[in-house]
C-alpha cells in the first residue's frame, strides 16, 4: 500500500512500497544488464574493423547501385508474375483449408472440444511458429525448385494465420443472433450459415486481404531458397554482385509492394 | 473584478462562428452559471479562457494579466490559476486517485518529480485533506476507472482544487450524472467555492439547477450574450430569447418546488 | 402509399436475395475475371512430376529425421545459433522499441506538427516496406556476415511496426484526458507522461511482447543470407542433408516459438 503514515502521524503517500520500488529499479537494472550481455555476445562475434568500414562499403555499395539497370526490367515480368500468383494461389490455398479449420477450432462451434479443438490448434500453431521461407526450405527438398514449393510454402505458413485468427472472430460474435435463428427450429448447419458466417464475413475477407498483402512481400524473398518467383533472379544478381540488377529488383518489388498494400486498404476500406 | 472577457471572438477553421464579441466580467468569489443551448459556445468561452481553445480575437484577463498573447510557459503558469472541471470527468482512468488529484500540481513541479511521483509533502497534504473533504479518503489508491459517476467527479473536483486556483472553469459537471448525485455535486462546487472564495463559471444544461445554486445567470445564444442577471429575474420571457420558443412555466416552478434541503453526505 | 394494391405474389417472384455486385456486367466480368486469372495462374506453375517422385523419398526422409531428432551430434552448432538468435532477439527487440518510441510520437497527428508527422511517417513507411531478409541482404554486405548484421535489420523493422501501431494507439486516446492534463498547466513532457502514456502503456508493453516473439521468428531465417542466428544452422544442416539435426532445429524452433508466444500473451492479459 502506497498510503504510510509519516513520522508526525499525517498520512503520506508515495507510487509504490520502498519495497515495490526497489524491485522496479532492480528489474530495469536486471533488464539493462541483460541486453548489454547480450549485445557483448553478439559484438564478440562481430569483426568490427568491417563495420567502422561500413559507411564506406555503404557509400561503395550505394554507388555501385546507382543507376539501376532499367533495361533489365524486360527480364522481370515473367518473375514478378510468378511472384504474385504464388502469393495468390497460396493464399488461395491457405484460405479454403484454414476456414474449415476455423470452425472445427472456434470454442463455439467446434464438433468436439476435448479432441478436434485441440489437434486444430496444434496445427494452427506449427503452422504460424515456422516462417514461409523455412517452410519453402523443407519443400524444395521434396518437390525441387520452382513455383510448387512456394505456393505450399505460402499455403502452409498462411493457414495457421487465416485460421487463428478466423477463429477468433467467431467466438466474439454476438451470442443473440445465433440464439434468435436457432429458436427459429434451424438446423447445426442452417445456424452456421444463417447467423455465424454473416457475422464473420467481413472480417475473414479483411483477413484474407490482409494476408494477401503480407504474403506478396514474402513471395519477393522465397526465391532465395529456390521457391520461384522474382527473388530467384535476387539470388542470382548477388551472387554475381550485379548490383544495378539488385537495385532494379529492389524498385520492381518496392513497386509491387506499394501497389498491394493500396489495393489491400481499398478492399478492407470496403469490406467494414 | 477577477476575469474581464471583453469583444471575445472565436471562429472555427470550418467557419462556423462560436463567439461572437462576446464581454463578460466576474468578480472576485462569485459562482456565475452559463447556461444556454447546445452550439450556443458555452464549452468554446471557457476553454478559450484558458485557451485550451485558441481565441480568434478578444482579450481575456485574468487578475491583471491579459491570457491571449502569454508565451507557451507563461501560459502554463496562468494555468495553475484555473481549475478545470469536465463533463465526463477527464480523469486519466488508468491512474489512480491519488495521482490523478497531484496530477493538479503538474504546473508546479518539473518533470522528473512528477515523473517519479516525488511531490512536495504540502502537495500530499492537501491532496488528503481535499480527499477528506470530498468523503473518498479511503479511495486513494483505487484506479480512476473503478469509481462511480458520482465519484470520478469529485476526483475532477478536488484535481481542479489542488491546482490553487482563482477561478474554477467547469464545463456540464452533471451531465453524465443522475438527478441526485447532479444535485450533491453542485452543491459541493458551490460550497467549495464559498469556503475558498473562489470564483466560477459553471456551463450547465439544467436550468433548474442553474437557478438552485448560481446567484448569477448569463444566458448565452448562437455565441452572443442575450441574458445577464440575477437567477431570480430567469422568467419564461428570458427563456424564450435564450432557447427559443417553448412551454417554460413548468422548468420555472420546478426549481422552486426543488429548494427543500437534501442530505448531504460527506 | 398509392392507390394500387400491393400485390405480395409478384413482389416475391421477383424477389433474390441481393447480390454483392449490383452491377450485373461488372459481376459476371468478376467472375470470369476470376476464372481466367485462375487458368492463368495455374498454368504458370511447373510441376517436374519425376522430380516430385524422387523428391518423395527424400521427404520421406526428411520426415524420418523427426525419429528420433539428432540433438547431439551438431550439438555446439545449435547451441551456437540458438544464442546467436536470442541475443540479437533482446538486443534488437529492446533498441527498436526504444527508437520506435519518438517516431511513434513525431507519427501521431494529435502531438506532432507536420513536417514532423510527414518525416516519422516516412521511416515508418520505408521500415515497413521492405522485408526483413532484403534489409539482412543490405546490412550484410554493409557489416559483413554474423549477427549484428541480423540484429541490425530486425531493430530496422521494429521500428516500423511499433512505431506505426503506437502512432495509431496514440491517434485514439480519449482526448479529454489529455485535454484535462494541459489545463492543469502541465508542460509538454508532462503531457506525454500524464495524459498519454497511461493511455498507451497496456499496449505499448503488449506490443514489445508480441514483437519480441515476431523477433525471434525473424531471427530463425535471417540465417539464409548469412545474417547469423540458428537459421544459419539450419540452412547448413539443409544443405548437407542432416535431415535429423534440421529437425531438431525445427523442434527447438516450435518450442520456443510456443513459449514466447504463450509468456505474451500472458504479458498482454496481465496489462490489460
Amino acid at each position: 500500500m502506497p498510503v504510510t503514515t509519516a513520522a508526525d502521524g499525517l498520512p503520506d503517500w508515495r507510487r509504490r512500497t520502498p519495497r515495490a520500488s526497489l524491485a522496479v529499479w532492480a528489474g530495469w537494472l536486471a533488464a539493462l544488464a541483460l541486453t548489454i550481455a547480450c549485445f557483448e555476445f553478439i559484438s564478440n562475434r562481430t569483426i568490427w574493423d568491417f563495420v567502422w568500414d561500413a559507411p564506406t562499403q555503404g557509400a561503395d555499395l550505394i554507388e555501385r547501385m546507382f543507376p539501376p539497370a532499367w533495361t533489365y526490367a524486360g527480364v522481370l515480368w515473367k518473375p514478378m508474375w510468378d511472384t504474385i500468383n504464388i502469393a495468390t494461389l497460396g493464399t488461395v490455398l491457405a484460405v479454403v483449408v484454414g476456414f474449415p479449420m476455423a470452425f472445427l477450432a472456434a470454442h463455439n462451434t467446434t464438433p468436439s472440444v476435448l479432441f478436434v479443438r485441440p489437434v486444430m490448434l496444434f496445427l494452427i500453431v506449427s503452422s504460424r511458429s515456422i516462417n514461409s521461407l523455412i517452410w519453402a526450405l523443407i519443400l524444395v527438398i521434396v518437390f525441387g525448385p520452382g513455383m510448387l514449393a512456394g505456393i505450399l510454402a505460402i499455403g502452409l505458413r498462411s493457414v495457421g494465420f487465416v485460421a487463428k485468427l478466423t477463429y477468433e472472430a467467431i467466438e466474439e460474435i454476438d451470442r443473440s443472433q445465433v440464439e434468435a435463428v436457432t429458436a427459429t427450429g434451424a438446423s447445426g448447419a442452417q445456424v452456421l450459415a444463417w447467423s455465424i458466417v454473416p457475422q464473420i464475413m467481413p472480417a475473414f475477407a479483411g483477413i484474407t486481404v490482409f494476408r494477401w498483402d503480407i504474403n506478396i512481400r514474402e513471395a519477393t524473398v522465397l526465391g532465395l531458397v529456390g521457391a520461384g518467383g522474382i527473388g530467384m533472379q535476387l539470388q542470382a544478381s548477388i551472387n554475381t554482385l550485379a548490383w544495378p540488377q539488385v537495385t532494379m529488383i529492389f524498385v520492381l518489388i518496392l513497386g509491387t509492394v506499394a501497389v498491394s498494400e493500396w489495393l489491400s486498404a481499398r478492399v478492407r476500406h470496403a469490406v467494414i | 473584478m477577477l476575469l474581464n472577457i471583453t469583444g471575445l471572438t472565436k471562429r472555427y477553421p470550418t467557419g462556423d462562428m462560436a463567439l461572437k464579441g462576446v464581454d463578460l466580467a466576474v468578480p472576485k468569489g462569485q459562482v456565475m452559471a452559463l447556461i444556454g443551448p447546445s452550439g450556443a459556445g458555452k464549452s468554446s468561452l471557457i476553454r478559450c479562457v484558458n485557451r485550451l481553445v485558441e481565441p480568434t480575437s478578444g482579450s481575456v484577463v485574468l487578475d491583471g494579466t491579459e491570457l491571449t498573447r502569454l508565451g507557451a510557459g507563461a501560459l502554463r503558469r496562468a494555468r495553475r490559476r484555473m481549475g478545470m472541471i469536465f463533463q465526463e470527468y477527464a480523469l486519466v482512468e488508468r491512474l489512480t486517485v491519488m495521482e490523478n488529484v497531484l496530477s493538479g500540481r503538474l504546473g508546479y513541479v518539473g518533470f522528473w518529480p512528477s515523473w517519479f511521483r516525488r511531490f512536495p509533502r504540502r502537495d500530499v497534504e492537501e491532496a488528503f485533506r481535499l480527499l477528506h473533504r470530498v468523503g473518498l479518503e479511503h479511495m486513494v489508491d483505487k484506479r480512476a476507472d473503478a469509481l462511480s459517476g458520482g465519484q470520478r467527479q469529485r476526483v475532477g473536483i478536488v484535481r481542479a482544487l489542488t491546482q490553487d486556483p482563482q477561478l474554477l472553469l467547469v464545463d456540464e459537471p452533471t451531465a453524465s450524472l443522475d438527478p441526485k448525485t447532479s444535485r450533491q455535486i453542485m452543491r459541493l462546487i458551490v460550497e467549495l467555492c464559498e469556503e475558498r472564495g473562489l470564483a466560477a463559471i459553471i456551463n450547465i444544461h439544467d436550468v433548474a439547477l442553474a437557478q438552485q445554486f448560481a446567484r448569477r445567470i448569463v444566458g448565452l445564444r448562437a455565441g452572443q450574450i442575450v441574458f445577464d442577471g440575477p437567477a431570480t429575474d430567469l422568467t419564461a420571457e428570458v427563456l424564450t430569447t435564450i432557447y427559443g420558443e417553448e412551454d417554460w412555466s413548468q422548468t420555472i416552478r420546478a426549481a422552486e418546488d426543488e429548494e427543500e434541503p437534501e442530505a448531504i453526505p460527506a | 402509399m398509392s392507390a394500387t394494391l400491393f400485390d405480395a405474389a409478384a413482389a416475391a417472384r421477383g424477389w433474390r436475395p441481393p447480390p454483392l455486385v449490383a452491377s450485373p456486367v461488372l459481376r459476371y466480368a468478376i467472375y470470369l475475371g476470376a476464372l481466367a486469372y485462375a487458368a492463368l495462374a495455374i498454368g504458370t506453375i511447373e510441376v517436374n512430376w519425376t522430380r516430385a517422385a524422387e523428391g518423395l523419398d527424400r521427404g520421406l526422409r526428411f520426415v524420418s529425421g523427426f525419429f528420433p531428432p539428432d540433438f547431439t551430434s551438431k550439438r555446439s552448432d545449435i547451441v551456437e545459433g540458438l544464442l546467436e538468435s536470442l541475443t540479437m532477439t533482446v538486443v534488437s527487440t529492446v533498441i527498436g522499441v526504444a527508437l520506435s518510441i519518438p517516431v511513434a510520437v513525431g507519427g501521431a497527428r494529435n502531438l506532432a506538427p507536420l513536417p514532423i508527422y510527414l518525416a516519422c511517417r516516412g521511416i515508418i513507411a520505408l521500415s515497413r516496406t521492405f522485408q526483413e531478409i532484403i534489409v539482412a541482404i543490405v546490412f550484410v554486405a554493409m557489416v559483413g556476415f554474423g549477427p549484428l548484421a541480423g540484429m541490425l535489420t530486425l531493430s530496422f523493422a521494429t521500428i516500423g511496426f511499433m512505431a506505426k501501431l503506437i502512432a495509431e494507439d496514440i491517434e485514439d486516446i480519449a482526448e479529454e484526458q489529455a485535454e484535462a492534463v494541459r489545463a492543469t498547466g502541465a508542460s509538454w513532457f508532462q503531457l506525454l507522461a500524464w495524459g498519454i502514456l497511461p493511455q498507451v502503456r497496456p499496449r505499448l508493453i503488449g506490443l514489445s511482447a508480441y514483437r519480441l516473439d515476431i523477433n525471434f521468428r525473424e531471427s530463425a531465417v535471417l540465417g539464409l543470407v548469412g545474417a547469423g542466428g540458428i537459421g544459419d544452422t539450419l540452412n547448413t544442416s539443409f544443405d548437407r542433408y542432416e535431415f535429423d539435426t534440421a529437425a531438431a532445429v525445427l523442434l527447438i524452433i516450435i518450442v520456443i516459438v510456443l513459449a514466447a508466444e504463450y509468456s505474451s500473451s500472458w504479458i498482454r492479459r496481465k496489462v490489460q
